[in-house]
């Protein structure tokens, strides 16, 4: 009976819509997350002086830490590329070993990103220290949130694919997941810039 | 305040009110005890699961939105009763009947309520309906996700409500300036109440402005270009866009108000580096295009009913669409005009206010372009269009009362007096509130297949319109003398007692008309069989929605309809063409993953609103497992079968 329903022509037809929509659909949710961390980048940039004594990003960020961040996040998206490549071939051993190698890469990127602020805590530089911290702590956290949930997705798309091979849902939401792991890739980028290198400089 | 590890902040004294909020919370759990009594005795619980809660129908969906609403209307009017009966009476040595801190949370509540709850309720409820039928769809882009964002609509709605028992709401207004609204002067849960009922409402309405958004973008069908769609699709297109672009800021500025409160960050605060001035840039960021999130549907709305009831097609439907997309540029850059007073430069106030003032030019298009489309048309003075007479009315008077707000100097007079409440109530209950009772009697036999009756309808408008006269021009003088808004006390020297108590009867007045309105459903619920409409278009209809039966379908459209030109069914009626033989559809099926996903949203907030936060951890787990077991459904859709249409659409006799 299922297979039957599954090889409705209306239902192919229905498969290749439900595509098209949702990649358009998650555009313009990646568009209203960028207006999300848009509303957070303008608030640090009004807040980026506002230490009340406490430290100015000068004194807490390390450059070659953040750098090796940067270059973590930045291999994940390459290998989130040949997960992309694998995923269309339907090769499924290479599919689960990209998704693997990706999520053991942003999975490092949050432990490094964690530790940092363990540190900045334990310095007595947390975010209750000023204006600053705040929103330092609030917009760069918000971008980790967001690596995070990507790792629970990947967890849950290696388990699918795993069982249950690449359904028209896994082709879909491979796609997604790509465009959400290069739209934080782009936005990390800014807070590199904008957080960390204009503040060391 | 105390701490406990299982119950958080959540104390034995949450429960323990004044006299009012007890009979209120007493009557709010009667209400509820009758509701769960009569669903019960009449075994329709399992309906309720099935029809209602389960349910992926944007049709249903929009009748949902459009309870809550209703619900809400109720409460916002005796919110509002309350406030002007305290202001009535307590002058001079007379202290009138509620405390400071009670007349404060009630305002708040008004406030957000109306906004948040049936503004916003209304936005998603004619979207739902309307929609999908009117460019020729049979679903929405996304149906699970439609039901979720219901869903958390109705948990922020519910978590609102809970505080008037369990706690207490905020008392900062409805937009929660800090630093009032900060932890330091603000230390209960109130504003935390406000926070997360706002808070989860609105991603809700992020979702909702994110599916109608790719519903009109894609889900058009054949031959319905962009320049063909109806008006009110363009206005609930510009609608959404706006949604997409004003949301995010809500939600990232709440996310930091709330921050600042429960994790001692220094966003907002007076000390510690905050900057209180940015949360009221950020909130009016906001703020501004979402008064127009509320008003374009309501233009939309009339759009159609003037052209159906002139019997002519609008008139200038090019400048219309040109003037709907100016108003939405123009709505991102004028959010400074909330707050002339903050200090901004002389040149910074005059570029706004300029900008304020511009925006008068495409209302100002759009009213003469509806007038102009009554003019030599086959004019029917039914309820809808006496709505939108009143509407003309009242809504230029506000707007002539905004663009003279517009003017810096003259704001810095009358900033924050009830000239400003005058205001924004001409137009939000001119325009809003009138957009919808024209659209609820003009789409209610689509959605019934009866008519309202029209005589106590013209009876509730007169009764509301009056009322609005008395309620609100009182304020616009009491403004010019001086009274700022939300006073609970004022002396009697002031002179201003008397206008408040025309204001008051102002307000019972229009309670008389919702009183109309009820009784005018009910009587034509009664007697639904003298109201039939027989060929499902009451009105001599012009857009796609006419074309099917009323009540529409499951799946709307039999055919998938084919459009040549603006008003496709108007054209339709001049021609016959033979009818193609009916096609399998398929159809999302229903699942109540939606409500359990906002359901956990509920208790989320609540846990943080209590600080308890194994609930916390517990909620956030629900809510991913929950979105998990969705992901891993398999076939979420089925095949309704041609010989099923064939059936609904010919009734059994004649089934192949």
């Amino acid at each position: 009976m299922n297979t039957e329903i599954a090889m409705h022509p209306n239902l192919a037809l229905h498969h290749e819509e439900t595509y098209e929509k949702t990649v358009f659909g998650f555009w313009v949710y990646l568009m209203t997350d960028c207006l999300l961390f848009g509303s957070l980048f303008a608030t640090f940039i009004v807040l980026s002086h506002a230490t009340f004594g406490g430290p100015s990003g000068k004194e807490i960020f390390s450059l070659p830490y953040i750098l090796a961040e940067t270059f973590v996040l930045l291999t994940s998206t390459y290998t989130c590329g040949f997960l992309g490549f694998a995923a269309r071939k339907k090769e499924k051993t290479k599919t689960l070993l990209w998704l693997f190698v990706t999520f053991l890469l942003g999975l490092t990127f949050v432990v490094m990103e964690v530790r940092e602020f363990v540190l900045l805590v334990l310095e007595g530089n947390g975010w209750s220290r000023s204006g600053f911290l705040s929103a330092y702590f609030t917009l760069v956290g918000t971008h980790g949130t967001h690596v995070s949930f990507g790792l629970i997705w990947m967890l849950v798309l290696f388990f699918q694919i795993l069982f249950r091979d690449f359904t028209h849902d896994i082709r879909r939401r491979m796609m997604c997941l790509r465009l959400f792991w290069h739209f934080l890739d782009v936005v990390w980028i800014f807070i590199f810039t904008f957080v960390y290198l204009f503040g060391v400089i | 305040m105390t701490h406990n590890a299982l119950f958080g902040k959540l104390t034995r004294s949450a429960f323990e009110h004044g006299a009012i909020v007890m009979g209120a919370g007493i009557l709010m759990l009667l209400i509820a005890c009758a509701v769960i009594g009569f669903l019960t005795y009449t075994k329709r619980w399992k309906w309720l699961w099935k029809e209602w809660i389960s349910t992926l129908d944007p049709k249903k969906i929009g009748v949902m939105y459009l309870i809550v609403v209703i619900l809400m209307i109720f409460k916002g009017l005796i919110d509002a009763g309350m406030i002007r009966a305290q202001q009535a009476l307590a002058v001079g040595a007379a202290q009138g009947y509620l405390s400071a801190d009670h007349f404060q949370q009630i305002f708040t509540a008004h406030g957000t309520t109306m906004i948040f709850f049936v503004g916003m309720g209304i936005v998603f409820s004619v979207s739902n309906l309307l929609i999908p039928l009117q460019i020729g769809a049979r679903d929405v882009a996304f149906p699970f996700l439609n039901s979720l964002s219901f869903w958390l609509f109705a948990a922020g709605f519910l978590l609102l409500n809970a505080s008037l028992a369990i706690g207490d709401f905020s008392a900062c207004g409805w937009v929660g300036y800090p630093p009032l609204s900060e932890l330091e002067f603000s230390p209960g849960v109130g504003v935390d109440y406000w926070i997360w009922s706002v808070q989860i409402t609105g991603i809700g309405s992020l979702f909702g402005g994110l599916n109608f958004f790719a519903t009109i973008f894609k889900m058009r069908c054949p031959g319905m270009t962009f320049m063909k769609m109806p008006v009110f699709v363009w206005a609930m297109l510009a609608t959404m866009v706006l949604i997409l672009f004003a949301f995010p800021i809500l939600t990232a500025t709440l996310l930091m108000l709330s921050l600042d409160r429960l994790m001692d960050m220094h966003f907002f605060t007076a000390s510690g580096g905050g900057n209180p001035m940015m949360y009221v840039n950020l909130i009016w960021a906001w703020g501004h295009p979402e008064v127009y999130i509320l008003i374009l549907p309501a233009f939309g709305i009339f759009s159609e009913v003037v052209a159906t009831f002139s019997q002519k097609r609008l008139f200038g439907y090019v400048s219309m669409v040109w003037a709907i997309i100016f108003i939405t540029f123009l709505s991102f850059i004028v959010w400074l005009h909330h707050f002339f007073t903050m200090g901004a430069s002389a040149n910074v106030n005059a570029f706004f206010g300029a900008m304020t003032m511009l925006i008068a030019i495409p209302t100002g298009v759009k009213i003469f372009n509806w007038l102009f489309t009554m003019h030599h048309g086959r004019i029917h003075f039914t309820t809808p269009m006496l709505w939108f007479l009143g509407f003309v009315f009242i809504f230029t008077i506000g707007g002539m009362a905004g663009v003279l707000l517009s003017i810096a100097p003259f704001d810095f007079q009358v900033h924050n007096s009830l000239f400003l409440v005058a205001h924004f109530h001409s137009v939000i209950i001119g325009g809003v509130v009138f957009g919808f009772f024209a659209g609820f009697t003009y789409w209610f036999p689509k959605f019934t297949g009866f008519v309202l009756d029209e005589k106590l309808g013209k009876w509730a408008f007169w009764l509301w319109i009056t009322g609005f006269l008395l309620a609100f021009m009182p304020l616009y003088i009491l403004g010019l003398m001086g009274a700022t808004r939300r006073l609970s006390h004022y002396d009697a020297g002031t002179g201003w007692q008397p206008y408040f108590i025309v204001a008051s009867v102002g307000v019972i007045l229009i309670t008389i008309g919702v009183g109309f309105q009820v009784l005018q459903v009910f009587h034509s619920w009664r007697w639904r069989e003298k109201y039939r409409t027989d060929t499902g278009d009451p009105w001599n209809g012009r857009t796609l929605e006419w074309s099917t039966a009323s009540p529409p379908p499951l799946y709307n459209f039999a055919h998938v309809p084919e459009v040549h030109e603006r008003d496709a069914f108007w054209a339709s009626k001049h021609r016959r063409s033979p009818i193609p033989p009916y096609e399998d559809i398929v159809i999302p099926k229903d699942t109540p993953i939606g409500m359990i996903i906002a359901a956990w949203s509920f208790v989320l907030g609540f846990a943080i609103i209590w600080q308890i936060f194994w609930l916390v951890a517990v909620s956030m787990l629900g809510l991913i497992l929950s979105a998990i077991y969705r992901l891993s459904e398999k076939e979420t859709e089925y095949v309704f079968p041609a010989k099923q249409v064939f059936r609904i659409e010919h009734g059994d006799r004649y089934a192949p």
